[in-house]
């Protein structure tokens, strides 16, 4: 459905554009706003990537993260399944507070320098229902909300307003944001339409006639079978591209079997590897909904919930490792959340019921290692009423990362909020200070391959010279892109002799992003990274 | 009011947001009794609407019919339930539980046996029977209706663990399917797998545990809507009426435990009239506090409206603007809470109105996994072997159902207690069926359907596609052909230049005569040899896996 159309029918037409960005209030912006102003300037560069790691059904995290500082209140509080003091894992800088025993691929992880840990992170008013608290969460909504659109959607649909229509193109050949699985989350829903695609697996993507296309009318039926027609010309779009990127990458890092986080991640890394640019990718792990049994009497540190943590644990170091191995580990950050924490007092199920804040993970290779936050203030009798108080809004994580990651100006991250808690947001200390907005810097040359072929000014804007060495004979130079391809040939001839000589590229009119300057002479091949960059 | 709009307005603190309706969608219609014209159109909309898929033999039944009898007919099954599910698995050889006391082919329902491989084995065993039930379903709502009610209930099977209570549970449903909702609220409260799901087996007084009081009323009665206000201390006060029934594993029974009931007096909010509901003691405190509750819950109009609600986002629409919910909803949950509750009421009221046959309401529906899977099985006549081969039939009935779950549908084991989000997830709803995985997905198996079948045993199932178009008037003209073909499968008709295209390109080769395919069809009726045979067979088979693939085949 032409977005277009939909916006002309709803709203007047001189809000047109403030609405296409914002999904809030067309009221809140003139058409002079910075806002409007930001988007004239187009699609913000940046090859970062975020891997939202939903884990569904409420996860305890009073016992993900254990307070040491006030073990004996916790302890307290929930005996029958606390896990004890001696086997929690501690964490680097700081004594306060340690992790599961379950998490040793955390617990490196952090160690390494790599994940923050945020403490009590919720809202105002929490809900305890789970699928009303999902929404919450996914919407970025305030509790007593009910928004229809997901807060990753409203980014993306702020980057790429006119979505679907006119895409996949050259400078987004890609999915903007992928769910691995079935269903398509509301977290990357849109204002209009859903930005996000679902796949289950990378490679087995069936091929489908094209359908005929007779008119549509102005019915429900008609806006249903648009609806079907727009899936069904997407999943041809963009089928070739995800397989394409996924066959591009032969060798990960040994994840482990048996954890369906585990199996999902695998293929973000592939497809991120693979050369898709596609912004936000979306995973899901269930069964954190431990009302009871959560843990073995015998040894608190195993059982259900255990065995859920370890898998996570498990999953996201394998993962952090194979970005590593991939080298995207710089463009690449991960992020935990559940719909909600659980009581601070045990039930007698030997489980937890249903709570409030709990902290979230945030991890990567450009993620500032630490604590934020305090531990949960827990009473010394906790009642069966008591609940972890919240330190952060979750939204003030969401718009740190739109900011500091995404690279977005301040004042258009708040348009993608309700108006109310604009004020409210923080933004948090979250990323190294080494982060750079928009494209990560191609890796450190090669010596033995600066001597056969070096460009000047590195990184460049339009024009860069590209200089090289020939033994004489066939001599290539070309230029690929990210995804492989070669889109330019710059030079082919014969050489009587050996000799230097240079060559001219003119990047006018290409994406910004790296490149890489091919030479081919004789049985030699070298590749040189350059980048082009914004002026 | 524009969501925009109502995102910016104040409100005062502590008020509880208005939940914003959708723009209109210019319906009108309300539930007086329809009388409009009844021909194919109508009757292939009532059938696709409360069965799975409408056969031709369906359709000429029905239309001989009005109205009124046929929804009569549709609400009051007379064909026999369906025989139990029998053991199709191999026996395990556990020592402890060596589910030795039933053979192969006789049914496993009656029998204890607490091995966590047999009870899974058992799971599959219901599975696949289900998916036989739905495809061989009776000329009745029965079997649609219970996938509505076993999704509203919204347990899973394979988290409980326990084939036996699964299938106890379906029979529940099944028994009351078009009974009294209240007497199934109340069944479902004590039965053993809603009892082992929601930790009802676990709720004590010294700790009770919330799980079930919340979702009883979020998700099984009451529901979220605007006017739904109970509060959180509401779901402790009915967590601990709700206190003492446990479940006894090696008799498969329900049990009421007074000592661990609570006994105090239970004082619900406002929303409730601040009733109190008496703490008893003994062995009847448990059943006479539980219909309390349900009486006090059943007193809220906010109920039927909520259960309302449901049945039309399933059987009509999923969006409920102004207009649906006062001409609508409204007027149906008053009917509901007027009989006390009787499904069987509600739906007569709902499937015969002016609302139902709008044309508006037709062609929107986008078909869930079991609808697309199952209805079309059943619309071309597929033949299985007799039930009495169930080493074949179940093979094949779990081919149909890993196709269910594959294109995102589990029957009895949705993602969560809130089922599956087709029937709740604003703001989209059934369309959450459709992505880019469950589409190609679908015409995967429509395509495997048409071309090579499910094979099992030496047995093919595959749609027969000559002796589909045979049951047609005159399959020798391809424009008739077509335009029948399309009648049954399709709710929105192709346009002319559609349709020739389609009959030129495939039926036809790209011949430019209608009688190519005249002379073709009658060479196979004079002569039905297997070259004749496999002249029109090669032609019908991308016809209708063209069909199939078309997006305007996911609606009905």
């Amino acid at each position: 459905m032409k977005r277009r159309d939909f916006l002309q029918k709803s709203i007047p037409a001189a809000t047109l554009l403030p609405a296409l960005i914002n999904g809030y209030s067309v009221k809140a912006f003139a058409a002079d706003s910075p806002l409007v102003q930001a988007l004239m300037q187009g699609v913000t560069e940046t090859d970062h990537v975020l891997v939202i790691i939903q884990l569904a059904g409420g996860n305890d995290g009073l016992n993900m993260v254990v307070p040491v500082s006030t073990y004996s209140s916790y302890f307290n509080a929930r005996s029958n399944v606390a896990i004890p003091q001696n086997r929690i894992l501690s964490l680097s800088g700081t004594s306060a507070s340690g992790l599961h025993p379950a998490m040793t691929g955390m617990q490196n992880i952090f160690n390494n320098g790599n994940m923050k840990v945020i403490q009590a992170v919720g809202y105002p008013q929490p809900n305890f229902s789970h699928f009303r608290a999902t929404d919450i969460w996914m919407s970025a909504s305030n509790s007593d909300q009910e928004v229809f659109n997901g807060w990753a959607g409203r980014y993306l649909n702020y980057e790429y307003p006119n979505f679907p229509t006119g895409y996949p193109n050259t400078s987004m050949p890609d999915p903007l944001a992928i769910q691995i699985g079935s269903t398509t989350s509301l977290t990357t829903q849109g204002p209009v339409v859903n930005m996000g695609m679902s796949i289950t697996s990378a490679t087995s993507f069936y091929n489908l006639i094209s359908g005929t296309t007779d008119p549509v009318p102005n019915t429900p039926a008609g806006k249903e079978l648009k609806y079907i027609r727009l899936v069904n010309q997407q999943t041809q779009k963009y089928s070739t591209v995800i397989r394409n990127a996924a066959n591009t990458v032969t060798q990960q890092v040994t994840y482990p079997t048996n954890n369906s986080l585990a199996d999902q991640l695998k293929i973000v890394a592939r497809l991120i590897k693979g050369g898709l640019r596609t912004r936000v990718y979306m995973v899901s792990f269930g069964g954190f909904d431990t009302h009871s049994v959560q843990v073995n009497a015998a040894d608190t540190t195993t059982g259900a919930h255990a065995t859920l943590l370890q898998r996570v644990s498990d999953a996201c170091k394998a993962f952090q490792d194979d970005l590593q191995f991939l080298q995207i580990q710089d463009r690449v950050i991960g992020m935990t959340y559940s719909e909600f924490g659980r009581r601070i007092k045990s039930n007698s199920s030997v489980g937890t019921d249903h709570g409030a804040a709990a902290p979230m993970f945030l991890f990567g290779s450009k993620i500032a290692t630490g604590v934020l936050g305090d531990n949960p203030s827990i009473p010394a009798n906790a009642s069966v009423n008591d609940n972890v108080p919240m330190q952060y809004d979750f939204r003030s994580i969401y718009s740190t990362i739109l900011e500091k990651w995404f690279c977005l100006d301040k004042t258009i991250v708040s348009g993608l909020y309700p108006p109310n808690i604009n004020s409210q947001l923080q933004s948090l200390p979250l990323f190294k200070s080494s982060i750079s907005c928009s494209t990560t810097p191609p890796p450190p040359p090669d010596p033995n391959v600066d001597s056969l072929i070096t460009n000047y000014p590195n990184p460049f804007t339009d024009n860069t010279r590209i200089s090289f060495r020939t033994e004489g004979g066939h001599t290539l130079i070309q230029v690929i892109d990210t995804l492989g391809r070669v889109i330019r040939t710059l030079l082919e001839k014969d050489y009587p002799s050996a000799t230097t000589d240079s060559v001219n590229f003119n990047a006018e009119g290409l994406p910004t992003g790296v490149y890489y300057a091919r030479l081919q002479n004789g049985v030699t091949q070298k590749v040189r990274p350059m980048m082009k960059v914004r002026p | 009011m524009d969501r925009r709009d109502f995102l910016t307005a104040k409100r005062r603190k502590g008020e509880k947001a208005p939940v914003p309706l959708p723009a209109p969608r210019g319906l009108t219609s309300g539930i007086n009794p329809y009388g409009g014209p009844w021909t194919e159109n109508e009757v292939i909309h009532l059938l696709k609407r409360t069965m799975f898929g409408a056969t031709k033999a369906d359709v000429d039944y029905f239309k001989t019919r009005s109205v009124s009898q046929a929804v009569d007919e549709l609400l009051n099954p007379t064909a026999p339930q369906p025989g139990p599910p029998v053991k199709e698995y191999t026996t395990s050889t556990q020592p402890g539980t060596p589910d030795a006391n039933i053979a192969q082919g006789t049914t496993w329902i009656n029998d204890i046996n607490n091995d966590g491989t047999v009870q899974s084995q058992r799971i599959g065993s219901y599975k696949k029977w289900w998916t036989g039930v739905l495809i061989n379903q009776d000329r009745s709502i029965r079997e649609k209706l219970i996938t509505f009610w076993v999704d509203h209930f919204g347990n899973e099977a394979s988290d409980v663990g326990y084939g036996n209570w699964a299938y106890r549970q379906h029979d529940l449903l099944r028994q009351s399917v078009l009974g009294n909702f209240k007497q199934m609220v109340d069944g479902v409260t004590k039965d053993l797998s809603m009892l082992r799901y929601l930790n009802g087996y676990l709720n004590v007084a010294t700790a009770p545990d919330e799980n079930y009081a919340r979702e009883l009323l979020e998700l099984f009665t009451l529901g979220k809507g605007p006017g739904s206000q109970y509060t959180e201390a509401d779901v402790k006060e009915a967590a601990k009426v709700l206190t003492g029934w446990q479940i006894n594993a090696t008799t498969y029974t329900t049990v009421f435990n007074a000592t661990r009931h609570s006994t105090v007096n239970k004082t619900f909010s406002s929303f409730f009239n601040s009733t109190i509901i008496t703490g008893r003691t003994g062995a009847t405190a448990g059943q006479l506090e539980l219909n309390d509750l349900l009486n006090m819950i059943f007193a809220s109009p906010e109920c039927a409206k909520f259960i309302c609600r449901k049945f039309y986002r399933f059987f009509v629409y999923y969006t409920i603007d102004q207009a649906t919910e006062t001409n609508v909803i409204e007027p149906l949950a008053a009917i509901f809470r007027n009989s006390n509750y009787d499904i069987r009421v509600v739906l007569s009221a709902l499937l015969k109105s002016e609302h139902f046959f709008d044309v508006l309401n037709q062609n929107c529906y986008i078909k869930s996994p079991a609808d697309h899977i199952v209805g079309a099985l059943r619309e071309m006549n597929t033949v299985f072997p007799p039930l009495s081969d169930w080493n074949t039939s179940y093979g094949m009935w779990n081919f149909f159902y890993a196709n269910m779950i594959n294109t995102g549908q589990n029957l009895h084991d949705p993602p969560n207690v809130s089922g599956h989000p087709a029937y709740y997830q604003e703001p989209l709803f059934h369309e959450i069926w459709i992505n880019s995985d469950s589409l190609p997905k679908r015409n995967q198996y429509t395509d495997t359907m048409v071309n090579s079948g499910y094979t099992r045993n030496n047995i093919r199932v595959i749609f027969n596609l000559v002796p589909y178009v045979q049951q047609f008037s005159n399959p020798g003209n391809p424009n008739d052909l077509i335009d029948d073909a399309l009648k049954y499968l399709f709710r929105n008709q192709l346009s002319y230049e559609s349709k020739k295209a389609i009959k030129t390109q495939i039926l036809l080769s790209n011949q430019l005569y209608d009688y190519y395919w005249t002379n073709a069809w009658m060479a196979y009726t004079a002569s039905p040899t297997t070259a004749n045979f496999n002249i029109v067979n090669n032609r019908l088979k991308p016809l209708f896996q063209y069909f199939f693939n078309l997006s305007e085949y996911q609606l009905s």
